[in-house]
């Protein structure tokens, strides 16, 4: 059958069709509708995993067990996973590995634009890149086969644009499910230096089995054109070239880690102009370079950001495509949800003009103009170790002025430790954790505190009071954000304590929220245009000539505005 | 046949994925080659989002380039003047006559421009205006607008009125199907703005 797949529901069709046992990720975008689509076969244990490392541990369990085992994430996941991820390559596996990450050049949803194939490189990994649906389906099938034929984890490379573009699949029965025997080798998994030192010989001698075979591997295409241009590329950007440039001769890479370098040279003394095309860093061309071939690649582009069709047009073709002038205009930066929980805790913060170490979440939105209520924000987890550290750099009054803010999911994902640091270190910080019962951001995914698992099975949940407590910490409370006068008298309460302490605003996310009520409307005769509802960043309260407006189309009713109001002018008020 | 390019543009929560599936479905069921690039993640979080939609023989990029798209349909009216550089000279342009305040316009820090069709017009020829969201509004479900476009926008495409209403049946939630195909009948038959040069059938054989 011939069906639209999004590049991610391929990969799990792929997981499918290869007979995997068992599926783990974190979410993270652009790979979360992998795992979303794996979770739908019956047949394949499927779970969201506290965090990534988590994740490829429970996969490589797995494998060891003689399963076929796939774990996917976003390339910053692949960080918190790469403790695991060097030494899984020296054990090699019993039944398949297959870790898919997914790279998100431009930052569409991203806090960086790092390049993942420099940890196919430095922890020796092999790596395909697949350049559309179809391929990202067959290239896991392959993974599958390359992972048991080498004895190695198989790491499959999307990109936003793969990832998240719909194209045609052609779909095949799936295989069955089988196990292999596990035999205990200790040489072979139990990685201490005696055992290590020897599988690291092993590593050295898959990748050059590796390189060489690569020269038959098929998913390595050369395809024939004009020879006065010779393009190297591997995934969606070979679409981009071929939309402008049809008539080049190309060398498409499947795999792109280890690089077959016979076959590049080949098709180097058969082209006259000799071009590398990837998106992020030179990986590919530094390489080839260092073989003493001369090729062009960065010269022309940037390491920043997506290639587009055009812009490989005016870099190769030298024609000056006919740009169109955009028009200036106001921005529309992604904004909180009208009712969404988080607003309320932001609204709060700015008001008592305190700092706040941020996290990562939908609540990072609580950065933007004209909540400003987040001070900084690197990587999940961080909010915590970073409140601790402000506070033990300028002493412990400045621990009144500072917060941490965090959400449910990134608390559990990597929030914990920082807590326990916080007590064990003498710490005063008060930590935020604001729980709307989801993991937003990411397209609502259960995790351990929803007690719902990702087939939407009833689980224990994770009682975040407790686990608190059990850190040390004796000041944990747990109130309603949209309670705005009782959150900021809890907030200056637990901000002057010379205890560390976590308040825990418990909201549900107001797009799962099932009891909303209508929207509201402005009463014009007692609105005076003061503006003070403005400062909720509402997105459905609207500045008009005619005065203050509520977009009723946007306005779900969750009455935090009623609060702010000194003039009951919102109607429906009956709070 | 030529390839197809549809931009889709608007503000994250509108709806757009909806149309780029269905035309998608659509595309497939008629046997041509198909890719639909979509926007997930953070911009669905009321930002500015794109979806492109590609058809025809063969398709290479899943992303339509500037000055390139035969069709933007924008559900907002800053959106389409947003990313009106990706038509073509002769494109068309199908905009949905609602705004919806950006935050920097919410804080006051800049202003929504009150020229906007204006600005469009001059633009391009091809300009359709309809305002969804009444229509939906009087059939009673503010979130069928999107099929209204839909409606529009099948005016001007050379492919079956039933292939529509049987794809967008498939794919609203089974309690809207009626909403919904009475939103696409009213866009289906509004006949608006431009009349001359605007079907795309000849594009479309
Ligand atoms: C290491 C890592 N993994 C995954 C992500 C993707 N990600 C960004 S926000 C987020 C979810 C945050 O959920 P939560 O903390 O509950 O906040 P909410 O969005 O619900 O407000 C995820 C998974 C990431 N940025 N970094």
């Amino acid at each position: 059958m011939i069906e639209l797949m999004l590049g991610n529901q391929a990969v799990a069709r792929g997981a499918y069709e290869a007979g995997v046992a068992v599926a783990t990720a974190y979410p993270g975008t652009p790979s979360t509708e992998i795992t979303e689509y794996i979770a739908k076969y019956d047949e394949i244990y499927t779970e969201w995993s506290p965090n990534e490392k988590i994740a490829l541990e429970v996969a490589i369990g797995a494998s060891l067990a003689g399963g076929r085992a796939i774990v996917s994430m976003k390339h910053v996941g692949l960080n918190v996973a790469a403790d695991p991820l060097f030494t899984v390559s020296y054990t090699g596996v019993n039944g398949g590995l297959v870790i898919v990450v997914a790279d998100d050049p431009g930052m569409h949803s991203s806090q960086n634009e790092q390049d993942s194939r420099f940890y196919a490189r430095s922890a020796h990994i092999p790596m395909l890149e697949p350049s559309d649906s179809q391929e990202a389906k067959d290239y896991i099938k392959c993974a599958f086969e390359l992972s048991e034929k080498y004895d190695t984890p198989v790491i499959v490379r999307l990109t936003t644009r793969v990832a998240h573009s719909q194209s045609l699949v052609e779909t095949a029965e799936p295989q069955p499910i089988t196990l292999k025997e596990y035999v205990k080798n200790p040489n072979k998994y139990v990685m201490m230096p005696g055992m290590a030192k020897a599988r690291h010989i092993v590593v050295e001698q898959r990748m050059k089995r590796l390189t060489k075979d690569s020269y038959d591997l098929d998913i390595n295409k050369i395809e024939k054109g004009n020879s006065s241009i010779g393009i190297i590329t591997s995934g969606v950007v070979y679409h981009y070239a071929k939309e402008v440039l049809p008539e080049a001769s190309y060398l498409k890479l499947g795999m792109i880690h280890p690089l077959p370098k016979d076959l590049i040279l080949e098709f180097a003394s058969k082209v006259d102009k000799l071009y590398v095309l990837e998106e992020l860093e030179p990986v590919i061309e530094e390489q080839i370079k260092s073989w003493g071939i001369q090729v062009s690649g960065k010269e022309l582009f940037s390491v920043q950001g997506e290639y587009t069709a055009n812009m490989i047009e005016r870099a190769i073709k030298g024609s000056t495509v006919n740009m169109k002038q955009k028009e200036e205009l106001p921005n529309r930066p992604p904004v909180l949800c009208p009712g969404c929980p988080h607003r309320a805790v932001f609204y709060n913060l700015k008001k008592l003009k305190l700092t706040a170490m941020g996290d990562i979440g939908c609540y990072t939105l609580g950065a933007l103009p004209p909540l400003e209520g987040i001070d900084a924000c690197v990587c999940m987890g961080a909010s915590i170790g970073m409140a601790h550290g402000f506070e033990k750099a300028k002493g412990k009054d400045s621990s009144k002025k500072v917060v941490g803010v965090i959400g449910d999911s990134t608390f559990i994902h990597s929030g914990i430790g920082g807590l326990i640091d916080i007590v064990y270190n003498k710490g005063v910080s008060t930590i935020l954790i604001l729980d709307n019962s989801i993991t937003a951001m990411t397209g609502h995914q259960d995790n351990p505190s929803t007690g719902r698992t990702i087939k939407g099975e009833i689980t224990a949940a994770l009682d975040l009071v407790a686990l608190v407590k059990a850190t040390g910490i004796n000041n944990v409370r747990v109130i309603d954000p949209f309670n705005l006068k009782e959150s900021e008298a809890a907030l200056k309460e637990e901000i002057e304590r010379d205890q560390p302490s976590v308040i825990i605003f418990k909201r549900p996310c107001a797009l799962l929220d099932k009891s909303q009520s209508s929207p509201l409307k402005i009463d014009s005769e007692k609105c005076t245009s003061c503006g003070l509802c403005l400062k909720l960043g509402c997105p459905a309260i609207q500045k008009k000539e005619e005065g203050m407006v509520i977009d009723e189309s946007l306005c779900n009713g969750c009455k935090l505005c009623t609060q702010v109001c000194r003039f009951n002018a919102m109607e429906g008020v009956d709070y | 046949m030529k390839n197809i390019n549809i931009l889709i543009v608007g503000v994250g929560g509108q709806g757009t994925l909806l149309t780029s599936r269905v035309l998608g479905s659509l595309a497939s069921k008629l046997g041509y080659d198909a890719k639909v690039s979509e926007v997930h993640g953070m911009a669905q979080r009321g930002g500015s989002v794109v979806t492109h939609v590609r058809f025809g023989d063969r398709i290479f990029s899943p992303l339509i380039e500037e000055g390139r798209a035969d069709i933007l349909l924008s559900f907002e009216k800053m959106e389409a003047l947003r990313w009106i550089h990706y038509l073509k000279e002769d494109g068309m342009l199908i905009v949905n006559d609602q705004a919806i305040d950006p935050m920097p316009v919410i804080t006051g820090n800049a202003k929504y421009p009150d020229d906007i069709l204006n600005r469009l017009i001059n633009r391009i020829s091809n300009v359709f205006i309809i305002n969804a969201q009444e229509i939906a509004k009087e059939i009673g479900n503010i979130r069928v607008s999107n099929s209204v476009l839909m409606g529009v926008l099948a005016q001007h495409m050379n492919i079956k009125k039933e292939d529509w209403e049987e794809v967008l049946s498939s794919i609203v939630p089974p309690k809207t199907i009626k909403e919904n195909l009475k939103a696409f009948k009213i866009g289906y038959n509004t006949k608006l703005g431009c009349e001359e040069g605007a079907r795309l059938n000849d594009v479309l054989e």
